[in-house]
């Protein structure tokens, strides 16, 4: 059935398809949007990455050698913004697109123009701030870029905030209006394009996780828009919502961030636990463990994430009952996040595991994603949160979750994926060049920051005490080492878009299961115009 | 530069395999490895609950990490050919769950103890309004014991001096801009050993007796922060937020915080320095400190023109050159280099009215220096960077503005 399909695609192909800089800029296809998304990841992910280059190069050590402690703010806080909305979402955002209509035997997704309109304001919502970033290094009089962290609290980023605030505002705006369409374009699909007999029980976990993404962003990204709102009139239009003294309070501006932030973190990790539910069975060549209690699991984490976001904030001083309420409710998210983990360990349990790109990926996601979680709940317990707050335990944490945890599982993605998207096997030797480098070197990165932290190193420092400074010398280096080896990735991935390589079959893993598989590699432009029949 | 990375790497590597050994008693002593046991009861309090949890993560981490080595090697599949099918397990589905809820509960309860201890500020001896500014912390001391007018109130500012921290080793564009350009490529002077965490004038507390801070901020959120007294409270511009601490006597020292909430350009330029002293010698200090306030500013005329260059070369250094350049170049404040306002005479009063009342984001410097500090800044200003104006201004001049 699926060949007869994939012919018909080919000759659909031939009428239509446009070509050149046309079908990129137009495109309706939920695989070249994916496409478009994935690339434009990755670049702001290189982009995002040089920033920390020079983030780590300044605090190699200690002494202000190469930028000025102003220009270093900026460097923090483009860093964090590039990779949350630039890198890591527009990923999982490229990977839904790529895969969601595949996964459920759809033709397309269900909102094609609104796709391509998503994809299309991303780069100019990055091109204005990073164009904000390019006027401070080279416009003269260096005009500050956006400087008060990722986190933009208030009245930093309002009363004291550098004209490009502005500009911040904007791009925000517009990365968030993306993200909502987005999302919305998930819900839609996943609710009316199934394939006949495919039931929401059935449907593979990364579909799931990515639906209750979607609503988490749908709920959460208004949020955002308001703050930046707040924000905008605030500084321009004589309100005083987070100024105390025409009123205002700045810890709203802080419980307004984190309530849109704290389930950020979810809507950045729950792709990747659909990505690693899909890619463990494959390998080990044994049924998930345990799909019923994944679903409710991934929708008990995102239900809990709205209810925590004070964490954030023990240091504000909230009154004791709020504390408590915060602390015992994080706790809580911990078990969730523990199902999951056990279903992962249990799915290899007396599986037929091989080691192929892909499974090494998920292994040590789902191993480095768990430190981050253990030292989550070492966060959650608050009267130790006093101490560890704003130091680099804190940066340790979350960049265990969010590089060797969300990055790590794009990765195993790219790797299990890319036969199907090039029809080429990825360069097996590059590729575990690129794995085993970033495996060692971001361990090297990031483990160190759990000792510099715990000795007392706040973050966000331009500069630092001397009993700091043996650590921070190996994180630099441990940066400089995870940098280069991304640039292995970039060889992987052109190498695969110029077809080079070993061509690969429809079914290229032989555990793998799913809709996907059935349709040839590369997969045609157009497919499951006719819905595939689930069994 | 060769010969220092590497001695950089023969240092950390010998630091890390020595450092879980050794207790550092000194918050500056090098490569700390673990959350600080500090002085005061809670500090360790904290310090302990802290060990507890990392023993329960670290154990449930080899649990899992174990398993799922086991699993690699024994269910790869050159041992184990033929997969298992099963992917449901009622019971174990259920232990999983409630076990970890269980470990929680044990874990809520002395976290939830800790907290309520943590949170009791009340029956303190002494009370210090700590007040962030953008870079540098005040302290206003409200009462101790039976005295509730105590007046004693007064900045405190990095000491390190920039010669110690601006070391460019590129010219050009961005790298590096303002102060630091004319010492490029130059030898980096020595470090001090407290280098960042050194202040010029120190918090004083007695020890043995509960102290309480209000902790506030002036313009954005800084955090309050001495990590030996355990925990952080973050300053926020309208709000008055509580924490304390109770140095143990026979724990006298200095201990040295650090601001913990970003807050603009110098956040890691505005360290904390607290002096624990005994109650004996509290008492002394603060009836020296009383007295001082109380005699009024110092109006004592100076001798000459040198006279008033070097006392106004160390305010300068202190208060001004972060935002106007060390040497008058400008930054985030205005230059005076070679400027009309810091040369021409019709400028003068305006000058002295910038420093004594503040404008725009300049802010007011009369509650931060005497008058004498900023007579001789005002002139050292005028004099220095080449602007050789001999313009002398005298403290009673600034006494008398408005």
């Amino acid at each position: 059935m699926s060949t007869a399909a994939a012919t018909h695609d080919d000759h659909h192909d031939h009428h239509h398809a446009p070509t050149g800089l046309k079908r990129w800029l137009f495109s309706t296809n939920h695989k070249d949007i994916g496409t478009l998304y994935l690339w434009f990841s990755f670049a702001m992910f290189l982009v995002g990455g040089f920033m920390a280059m020079v983030i780590r190069a300044e605090l190699l050590e200690p002494g202000m050698q190469f930028v000025d402690p102003e220009f270093f703010n900026q460097m923090t806080t483009v860093h964090g913004l590039v990779m949350v909305f630039g890198a890591v979402m527009p990923a999982t955002v490229g990977l839904a697109n790529w895969m969601i209509p595949l996964m459920i035997g759809a033709p397309d997704m269900a909102l094609p123009r609104m796709n391509n309109w998503s994809f299309w304001i991303l780069p100019f919502a990055f091109g204005i701030l990073i164009f904000a970033v390019l006027m401070s290094a080279f416009g003269a009089g260096n005009p500050s870029a956006p400087n008060f962290g990722w986190t933009f609290y208030a009245p930093l980023s309002t009363k004291y905030g550098p004209a490009s605030t502005d500009l911040f505002i904007l791009s925000v705006h517009m990365m968030g209006i993306s993200s909502i369409m987005g999302a919305i374009n998930v819900v839609v699909t996943v609710f009316n394009m199934r394939a006949p007999g495919m039931t929401l029980m059935k449907m593979p976990l990364f579909v799931w996780t990515w639906l209750i993404t979607a609503f988490l962003l749908i709920a959460v990204i208004p949020v955002l828009a308001g703050a930046v709102t707040m924000m905008l009139t605030d500084r321009h239009f004589g309100t005083s919502f987070f100024d105390a003294a025409g009123g205002g309070d700045p810890v709203l501006f802080q419980h307004v961030f984190w309530f849109f932030g704290h389930p950020e973190v979810y809507i950045m990790i729950l792709p990747s636990f659909g990505i690693v539910s899909a890619i463990i069975p494959a390998f080990a060549r044994k049924p998930l463990f345990g799909y019923a209690s994944m679903v409710y699991a991934t929708a008990s984490i995102a239900l809990l994430s709205f209810v925590v976001w004070a964490h954030h904030m023990f240091t504000v001083g909230m009154p004791l009952a709020g504390t408590l309420f915060f602390m015992y409710m994080t706790m809580l998210i911990s078990v969730p996040t523990g199902v999951k983990v056990f279903n992962w360990v249990a799915t290899m349990w007396r599986g037929s595991l091989t080691f192929e790109l892909p499974m090494k990926w998920a292994i040590a996601f789902v191993i480095l994603f768990t430190c981050g979680g253990l030292s989550g709940l070492m966060l959650a317990i608050t009267p130790v949160d006093f101490q560890y707050h704003d130091t680099y335990f804190v940066v340790a944490h979350f960049h265990y979750v969010l590089v060797t945890g969300a990055i790590f599982s794009i990765f195993a993605a790219a790797y299990y994926w890319l036969p199907k998207w090039s029809g080429v096997m990825p360069s097996k030797l590059l590729g575990e060049l690129h794995f085993w480098n970033s495996l060692i070197s971001a361990n090297l990165l990031f483990f160190p920051m759990h000792f510099v932290g715990l000795a007392g190193m706040p973050r966000r420092y331009a500069d630092y005490a001397l009993q700091f400074a043996d650590y921070n010398f190996w994180i630099s280096i441990g940066g400089f080492w995870f940098g280069l080896s991304q640039v292995i990735f970039l060889i992987v991935a052109i190498r695969c878009a110029m077809k080079k390589g070993e061509p690969a079959p429809a079914k290229p893993w032989d555990g793998a299961e799913g809709l996907e598989w059935e349709v040839p590699s590369p997969a045609p432009f157009h497919t499951f115009d006719t819905p595939p029949v689930i069994k | 530069m060769q010969s220092t990375l590497f001695h950089r790497a023969a240092v950390g590597l010998t630091s890390l395999m020595i450092s879980g050994m050794t207790f550092a008693s000194d918050w500056t002593e090098r490569s700390n490895l673990d959350l600080r046991p500090g002085v005061t009861a809670v500090s360790q309090e904290i310090q302990d609950l802290h060990t507890t949890v990392l023993w329960i993560v670290t154990v449930i981490g080899l649990l899992v990490f174990g398993l799922i080595v086991f699993s690699m090697i024994r269910h790869r599949r050159a041992k184990n050919p033929n997969p298992a099918t099963f992917h449901e397990h009622v019971l174990l589905e259920v232990l999983w769950t409630v076990i970890p809820f269980v470990i929680l509960i044990a874990m809520a309860v002395p976290a939830t103890r800790v907290l309520v201890k943590l949170d009791d500020t009340a029956e303190s001896e002494l009370t210090v309004k700590v007040t962030g500014y953008r870079w540098k912390w005040s302290y206003e001391y409200l009462t101790y014991e039976d005295d509730n007018d105590i007046g004693v109130s007064f900045f405190s500012n990095l000491a390190t001096p920039p010669e110690q921290y601006n070391n460019p080793v590129l010219a050009g564009g961005l790298f590096p801009y303002g102060t630091a350009k004319d010492r490029v490529g130059q030898e980096a002077p020595e470090k001090d050993h407290n280098y960042q965490l050194e202040v010029d004038k120190k918090l004083v507390i007695p020890s043995g007796q509960k102290v309480r801070f209000l902790v506030t901020s002036d313009d954005v959120i800084h955090s309050f922060w001495v990590p030996d007294f355990g925990g952080k409270k973050d300053a926020i511009p309208g709000f008055v937020n509580e924490t304390w601490a109770l140095v143990p006597e026979g724990k006298e020292g200095t201990y040295y915080g650090q601001c913990a909430e970003l807050c603009g350009k110098n956040h890691a330029f505005m360290p904390i320095a607290v002096e624990v002293v005994t109650q004996a010698e509290f008492r002394d200090w603060i009836a020296e400190e009383k007295e001082k306030a109380a005699s009024g500013p110092d109006l004592t005329p100076f001798s000459g023109l040198d006279q008033a260059m070097e006392e106004g070369q160390q305010v300068y250094a202190s208060a001004c050159a972060l935002c106007h350049g060390a040497n008058g170049e400008g930054g985030i404040g205005l230059p005076f280099a070679g400027t009309d306002f810091a040369t021409k005479s019709e400028h003068l009063n305006e000058h002295i009215d910038v420093l004594v009342n503040g404008r725009a984001a300049m802010p007011a410097f009369k509650a931060q220096l005497t008058p004498r500090q900023i007579a001789a800044v005002v002139t050292y200003e005028r004099n220095a960077f080449g602007n050789d104006t001999g313009d002398l201004i005298q403290p009673a001049d600034v006494n008398d503005h408005e």
